[in-house]
């Protein structure tokens, strides 16, 4: 019963559930009474954000390999810790939606090749100096060199050309028309930095904090900076940012008060947490999920009864109630998460049905065939022991599926697009075109399935130049059906981030489009007062 | 006198040696490691193209030996090189986690070694009653324990229950020495548990080993009382094998922290290297490793000589 609270609570946080619609829910499950006050009140009531306070957040990624180039961010940690020091172009709103951040508006030509975006004017860095387009050309380029080694440069290969229109304009030419570019300016690695930084460890940025110190793997430490441009963000007088790998140490941290905020909770635990006096729960669901894809180009995975057989093999809802206490949705075989834009609501949830994982498994005559999964701790101990809950609902229909654990060293190189079928996790994307750019269209470098799929490829280029959003919709929609019923990935479950905080933490419309507020809770988050 | 500056010289040029096969041994082991820095950083979002440019970058396209070779000749000129992540010089990445290793060390020496003497000279001296027996069955039970467990106890007894001490072993310049101590005091406790037991053991062991000897019953017969009888006249004749398992220990202290190190997230060498090794920063791993096996040798090295020098028979021989 609890748990289905928090998930209706999930909901409404996230948007996807009205007031109305929640209280009706929680009524007729008899739960109106346990409802937290606080979800309606609590940061409503509130006469906003109080500026104050020192913020210790407890981060489970943060290595001493890390570092403050943002041709250089990677995971998670950087991420947080780049947006206390910088800003980009675009911003993603709790909606998932691009909203204006250092462009305040930006507009494309009818055949979308030719994007103009417009600075925000007065914008200072922490050293005073203002921010114009040389900056910006500067800061995207860093990740095109020809050495570079950002993880950015992929998403930046469609611009064939980038330049300054005056100082408060950049003009970005594509190469094809992309009715989501701005998307793509809100990436993590994309930030602002001045126009011929060579030495990036000082942090030069506009962000809302300037940088104390930096000690990779141990902290960070930042103060907030006094001219920051953004109204009613920043709010806390300092912040530091420690990375505390061990999720044991990350709870005992906030358990006794070494810090105020941690994230990567467990998902067996965290209910323990919400039952502790001065802590609670902030738990948001976004686009990450967990898949088995299957290469389609080797045998057995090439033939489709047998990717469908073994589709409908697996129990998503006992995977999502039983391995991750349910928190997060269940996934229907494609990448698209239910908190997106042009996520198919209309197509049929996938389901358990052995019957039908059996008629599949014959018509292909493989049902004396073991199927090897290879998963591994390194992706998270969920995609090992899903994958043991999956084998046993396979044998009910049949299939024998043999479970394999590869270590976690080298399994992104080693087994990762080279065994064919495997465990993997994707942070996802914040729109339907970058996911299935990224991993589903032909020859994309991460098209972890090597599917291949002519109709797909073909409503993939046309959806990205259409500007009706009623046909772009109708073509997304009709490219997760395919990818449901012909794809090589088995998208299981979309799980929840969860983060536990101290409950003097206050927020107001939590972002779920990557853990941590969107990767900027050090600006958007407040101490109550 | 001579002997000692004789022996000093063998032991160093021997540790020398050591020092070097260990250097290949971890280069060996590093290198046997799947995937190199470029795929371990970049991880899931690695392409072709960028793995390619971070190892021209690093220089991991070159073959092992030549590399080995280079760096080791660096290290002897004193030069630690360059992490392979961050371009930072590793000598200053290792300087300050290096003291600060060092200063959990010292706080856990400081407090350790005397409890286990003090209790080892009283278990000897009531050596088989209920208090003897009590105190090896307490050392010992701590010893069995894994270090994570005690620690893991410690924490929720002194840091979560009662707030007395914090969780977090956060450790920085800017702290007095006051502080630093409070911060440390739940790791070094935990570490205290952990080497308390051989040490007491062996002064135990030692000192009733003695009291079996003519000379011990000679003072008995005189009329000494026992408590004199061990401290004056037993205890110091045992230094000799105690002051071996002393800086064993403490050699253990400095190198075998990594756990601890890891469940209070102290900033210090052990977690550096257990970083180090999940991103195959390998000139960081050599550094550190390196480190660990002068220390010990050193240690080692130190234990012998003041166990010869409190040894009038070692010290002249016949």
């Amino acid at each position: 019963m609890a748990r289905e609270l928090k998930k209706l609570e999930s909901l409404l946080a996230s948007g996807k559930l009205s007031r109305r619609e929640f209280i009706k829910k929680t009524t007729a499950l008899g739960l109106a009474a346990a409802v937290s006050p606080a979800l309606f009140y609590g940061t409503a009531k509130a006469s906003g954000p109080i500026k104050g306070g020192f913020f210790r957040l407890g981060i489970s990624n943060g290595d001493t390999t890390d570092s403050l180039d943002p041709a250089a961010i990677t995971d998670d940690g950087d991420m947080v810790i780049n947006w206390c020091l910088r800003n980009n172009l675009v911003e993603i709103n709790h909606k998932g939606e691009p909203i204006p951040e250092l462009a305040t508006n930006w507009e494309a030509s009818a055949d979308l090749k030719t994007w103009v975006f417009k600075l925000r004017n007065g914008v200072e860095f922490h050293n005073g100096k203002t921010l114009d387009s040389e900056d910006v050309v500067y800061s995207i380029m860093h990740h095109l060199k020809a050495d570079s080694k950002s993880a950015a440069k992929g998403i930046l290969e469609p611009i064939k050309n980038i330049k300054a229109d005056g100082k408060n304009q950049v003009i970005f030419t594509l190469e094809s028309g992309s009715a989501d570019f701005p998307y793509i300016l809100s990436d993590k690695s994309l930030n602002i930095i001045p126009a011929g930084t060579t030495d990036f460890q000082d942090g030069m940025g506009t962000g809302g904090y300037t940088l104390v110190n930096f000690e990779p793997g141990v902290k960070a430490q930042f103060k907030r900076f006094p001219n920051y441009w953004k109204e009613g963000r920043s709010h806390f007088d300092e912040v530091e940012i420690m990375c505390i790998s061990d999720l044991s140490a990350r709870t005992n941290a906030l358990r006794s008060g070494g810090v105020e905020a941690i994230n990567a909770c467990d998902y067996k635990t965290i209910g323990l947490f919400e039952k502790m006096p001065g802590i609670q729960s902030i738990i948001s669901t976004g686009t990450r999920h967990y898949t088995y894809p299957m290469l389609t180009n080797t045998a057995p995975f090439d033939n489709n009864d047998v990717r469908l057989a073994l589709k409908y093999a697996i129990n998503r809802e006992e995977i999502l109630d039983s391995v991750f206490s349910g928190y997060g949705q269940v996934g229907n075989d494609h990448p698209i998460g239910p908190s997106q834009l042009f996520f198919a609501s209309e197509l049929p949830q996938r389901t358990y049905d052995p019957d039908k994982a059996r008629f599949h498994m014959k018509k292909a005559g493989m049902q004396d065939h073991t199927f090897q999964l290879i998963t591994s701790h390194g992706i998270g101990d969920v995609s090992v022991d899903s994958a043991l809950l999956y084998k046993e609902h396979a044998k009910k229909a049949g299939i024998k599926i043999e479970v394999k654990k590869a270590p976690a060293d080298g399994y992104w190189n080693d087994v990762w697009m080279k065994k064919p079928w495997v465990g993997c996790r994707w942070s996802g994307r914040p729109t339907a075109d970058w996911m299935f750019s990224t991993a589903y269209a032909s020859g994309a470098n991460w098209n972890d399935s090597r599917w291949e799929n002519a109709r797909f490829n073909k409503l993939l280029v046309a959806a990205r130049a259409e500007l009706d959003i009623a046909k772009r919709r109708e073509m997304y929609v009709e490219m997760q059906q395919i990818v449901r019923d012909d794809g090589g990935v088995i998208t299981f479950v979309f799980p929840s981030d969860l983060h536990a905080a101290s409950d003097k933490i206050k927020y107001k419309d939590l972002a779920g489009n990557t853990q941590l507020d969107g990767g900027r809770c050090c600006e958007r988050w407040w101490f109550e007062g | 006198m001579k002997n000692i500056l004789e022996l000093t010289f063998k032991r160093l040029l021997l540790g020398f040696g050591t020092i070097i096969v260990i250097s290949m041994l971890i280069f060996i082991g590093v290198e046997a490691l799947p995937g190199d820095l470029a795929e371990a950083i970049l991880g899931q979002d690695a392409t072709p193209e960028t793995v390619a440019a971070f190892r021209a970058e690093l220089k991991l396209d070159l073959p092992p030996h030549v590399r080995y070779v280079e760096w080791l000749g660096n290290f002897l000129q004193g030069d630690l090189g360059n992490s392979l992540a961050g371009d930072r010089p590793i000598a200053e990445m290792i300087g300050w986690r290096f003291s600060n290793t060092f200063f959990l060390a010292a706080v856990s020496t400081v407090i350790a070694v005397p409890i286990a003497l003090i209790l080892g000279i009283l278990a000897a001296l009531y050596r088989n009653t209920a208090f003897d027996k009590t105190i090896s069955i307490v050392t010992l039970s701590f010893i069995s324990f894994p270090e994570f467990f005690i620690a893991y106890i410690l924490i929720a007894l002194f840091s979560v229950q009662f707030q007395f001490f914090p969780s977090i072993a956060n450790i920085d310049d800017g702290m007095s020495l006051f502080e630093k101590l409070h911060s440390v005091l739940l790791p070094s406790l935990t570490l205290t548990m952990v080497v308390t037991a051989h040490m007491m053991r062996q002064t135990r062991a030692s000192i009733i080993n003695i009291l079996s000897s003519e000379y011990i019953e000679m003072a008995k017969l005189k009329g000494l009382k026992r408590l004199r009888v061990i401290v004056v006249h037993a205890f110091p004749n045992s230094l000799s094998p105690v002051i071996n398992v002393v800086a064993l220990n403490l050699a253990y202290l400095v190198v075998g922290v990594v756990i601890v190190e890891v469940v209070f997230v102290y900033p210090g060498l052990g977690q550096l290297m257990v970083d180090s090794v999940a991103k195959r920063d390998i000139p960081v791993v050599q550094a550190s490793g390196l480190i660990f096996a002068v220390t010990y040798v050193l240690l080692n090295l130190l234990a012998d000589l003041l166990s010869i020098v409190t040894n009038p028979r070692q010290l002249n021989p016949r």
